[in-house]
C-alpha cells in the first residue's frame, strides 16, 4: 500500500495525461459528428504537449530565463541544476503551431464536406455517397 | 509545483475535456474547448513552462475557439450525438 | 462502434499504464532528460547569444532550421485552406441590401434596379446585419490599438521575457479578428483584404529564409547569424542577438497574416463577401 501511495505521488501526472489521451482517442473513434472528431484530435494533441512539458519540469527550480542585473553584464556563473530544462518547451512551441495549422485545414475540410453533402454526420454522409 | 493546486486543475481539465465531447450543442462544445485550453495553459504555467503557457493561451483560448465558432456558424449547430 | 472504441481505449490505456513505472519520478532534477544536452544550452546560452530567454535563444538560433520549416508549415496551411474553400462567383446575388446612414432606412434593391454605388450616404450591408450596437463598437475601438501595441511589445521583448515572434503574431492577428467581429466583415475586408494578407505572410517566410541565405552569401553556414556581424557593424555575439530579432519579426508577420486569412476564409466560407 505504501509503495502504491509513493507511486501515485510521484507519477499521478502521467496517469492523468494518459487518461486525457484516451478521452481524445475515444472522441475520434466513437463520435459521429465531424466537428466532435476534430475536437478529439485537438484534445490528443494538447495532452501530448502537456506530457512533454511535464517531463522537463523540476521541483523547486526556477524558470529558464536568466536573471541578470544591468551592471554586471551577466557574467555570474550559471549552474544548469538551478533551471528548468528548456528543450521540451522549444519542441512543444513548434508542436502548438503545427496543431493550429492542422485545426485550420481540418475545419476547412469540414465546411467543404457540409457544402457538398449538407450534413456533418458520418453515417448520413456515407449513405449520400452511396446514393450518388 | 504545489501538488494540491495541480491536482485540482487537472481534475478541472478532465471535466472540461469530457464536457467538450459530450455536449450536444456544437457552440457549447467550442466554448468548452476554449475553457479546456485555458486550463491547460494554467497547468503548463504551474510546471514552469511560461513560453508554452503564453502560446497555449493565445492560440488555444484565442484563435482556436474563434475558428471553431466560425466553422460552426457556417455549418449546422445541433448534432445527434 | 462504441463497444469497439471502449475496448480499444481500454487496451491502449492499459498498455500505457503498464509502462509508467519505468518513468523517472515527476520533477526529478536528475532525470535523464535534463542531463545530456540541456546543461550546455543553459550554461552557454547567454554567453553565445546575449538573449536571457533561453527558449527564444534555442528556438531561433540553435534550432533555427526547425523554426523555418514551422513557418513554412503555417504558411502552407493558409494556402491549403484557400485552395479548399475559395469560390469566385461570377455574378453576385440578385437582391442587395443598402442602408441610408443618416436615417437608418434599409433599402432592398431587386434585380434590375439601379444600385447606389459610390454614394457616400448608402452603405452596403450583409444579409445578417445586426443594428448598430454602440457598446461593442466603441469598446472594441478602444481596445484594439492597445492590443496591437501589446503584440508589438511581445515581439520586441522576446529576448527578455516570455514571448517572441509567434505569440506576438497571434495576438496581432487576434486584434484584427476582434475588429472584424465587432464591426461587420466588410469593414474588416476594407482594412486588410485577402491579397495583402497572403502577401504579408509570404514576406514573413521570405524574411526568415532570406536571413539564412544572406548568412551563406557573407561566408558563414546557412542560418549562422554571426556571419552577419560585418553587415550590422557589431561583434559576433550581438549579431546573433540581432539575427534572432529579425527572424522573430519574420515569424510574427507570417503568423499574423495566416491567422487573419484563416478566419476570413472560414467565416465567409470562401466567398469573402459577408460573414460572422
Amino acid at each position: 500500500m505504501e509503495t502504491l501511495i509513493a507511486q501515485f505521488m510521484t507519477k499521478y501526472n502521467y496517469w492523468a495525461i494518459i487518461g486525457l489521451i484516451m478521452i481524445g482517442l475515444y472522441a475520434m473513434i466513437a463520435k459521429r459528428n465531424l466537428v466532435k472528431k476534430i475536437i478529439g484530435m485537438n484534445i490528443v494533441q494538447t495532452a501530448v504537449i502537456l506530457f512533454f512539458v511535464s517531463i522537463g519540469a523540476k521541483q523547486g527550480k526556477t524558470i529558464p530565463i536568466i536573471a541578470y542585473g544591468h551592471g554586471d553584464g551577466g557574467h555570474h556563473a550559471v549552474r544548469a541544476i538551478d533551471y528548468i530544462n528548456p528543450l521540451p518547451h522549444v519542441l512543444m512551441l513548434t508542436a502548438i503551431v503545427v496543431s493550429v495549422a492542422t485545426l485550420g485545414v481540418a475545419l476547412a475540410l469540414a465546411v467543404k464536406v457540409h457544402r457538398l453533402y449538407g450534413t456533418l454526420d458520418e453515417d448520413e454522409i456515407a449513405e449520400r455517397i452511396k446514393e450518388s | 509545483m504545489i501538488w494540491p493546486v495541480d491536482l485540482i486543475i487537472m481534475v478541472l481539465v478532465m471535466v472540461c475535456g469530457i464536457g467538450a465531447i459530450m455536449v450536444r450543442d456544437l457552440l457549447g462544445a467550442a466554448i468548452l474547448f476554449g475553457a479546456y485550453s485555458f486550463m491547460m495553459c494554467l497547468l503548463q504555467a504551474i510546471m514552469g513552462a511560461v513560453d508554452v503557457a503564453f502560446t497555449e493561451a493565445s492560440v488555444g483560448a484565442g484563435v482556436s475557439a474563434v475558428l471553431f465558432v466560425a466553422a460552426v456558424f457556417r455549418t449546422s449547430r445541433r448534432t445527434k450525438d | 462502434m462504441k463497444y469497439l472504441a471502449v475496448i480499444t481505449i481500454l487496451l491502449v490505456g492499459g498498455l500505457l499504464f503498464y509502462g509508467t513505472p519505468d518513468f523517472p519520478a515527476w520533477g526529478d532534477p536528475q532525470s535523464p532528460a535534463s542531463r545530456h544536452v540541456s546543461p550546455y544550452y543553459i550554461e552557454q546560452g547567454y554567453e553565445d547569444t546575449h538573449a536571457p530567454n533561453l527558449v527564444t535563444a534555442v528556438l531561433a538560433d540553435y534550432r533555427g532550421y526547425d523554426t523555418m520549416f514551422e513557418t513554412a508549415v503555417i504558411f502552407s496551411a493558409g494556402i491549403a485552406c484557400l485552395f479548399l474553400l475559395r469560390v469566385y462567383r461570377r455574378k453576385t446575388s440578385q437582391t442587395r441590401l443598402y442602408r441610408h446612414t443618416l436615417t437608418g432606412v434599409t433599402l432592398r434593391i431587386a434585380k434590375g434596379g439601379k444600385l447606389p454605388e459610390g454614394s457616400a450616404e448608402f452603405e452596403q450591408i450583409d444579409s445578417l446585419w445586426v443594428p448598430y450596437d454602440m457598446i461593442i463598437k466603441v469598446c472594441s475601438r478602444l481596445i484594439v490599438p492597445f492590443v496591437q501595441l501589446f503584440a508589438l511589445y511581445v515581439v520586441a521583448h522576446g529576448h527578455y521575457s516570455p514571448g517572441g515572434g509567434f505569440q506576438g503574431g497571434v495576438i496581432f492577428g487576434a486584434a484584427i479578428i476582434l475588429y472584424a467581429i465587432a464591426h461587420d466583415m466588410r469593414s474588416g475586408f476594407r482594412r486588410l483584404n485577402e491579397k495583402v494578407a497572403l502577401l504579408v505572410s509570404a514576406i514573413g517566410v521570405l524574411l526568415f529564409v532570406g536571413t539564412g541565405v544572406l548568412a551563406v552569401l557573407l561566408g558563414g553556414n546557412f542560418l549562422d547569424y554571426s556571419a552577419l556581424a560585418g553587415l550590422l557593424h557589431t561583434d559576433a555575439v550581438m549579431a546573433r542577438s540581432h539575427g534572432i530579432l529579425i527572424v522573430e519579426i519574420g515569424v510574427g508577420l507570417a503568423v499574423m497574416a495566416v491567422m487573419v486569412s484563416l478566419y476570413y476564409i472560414l467565416a465567409s466560407a470562401g466567398r469573402f463577401d459577408e460573414g460572422l
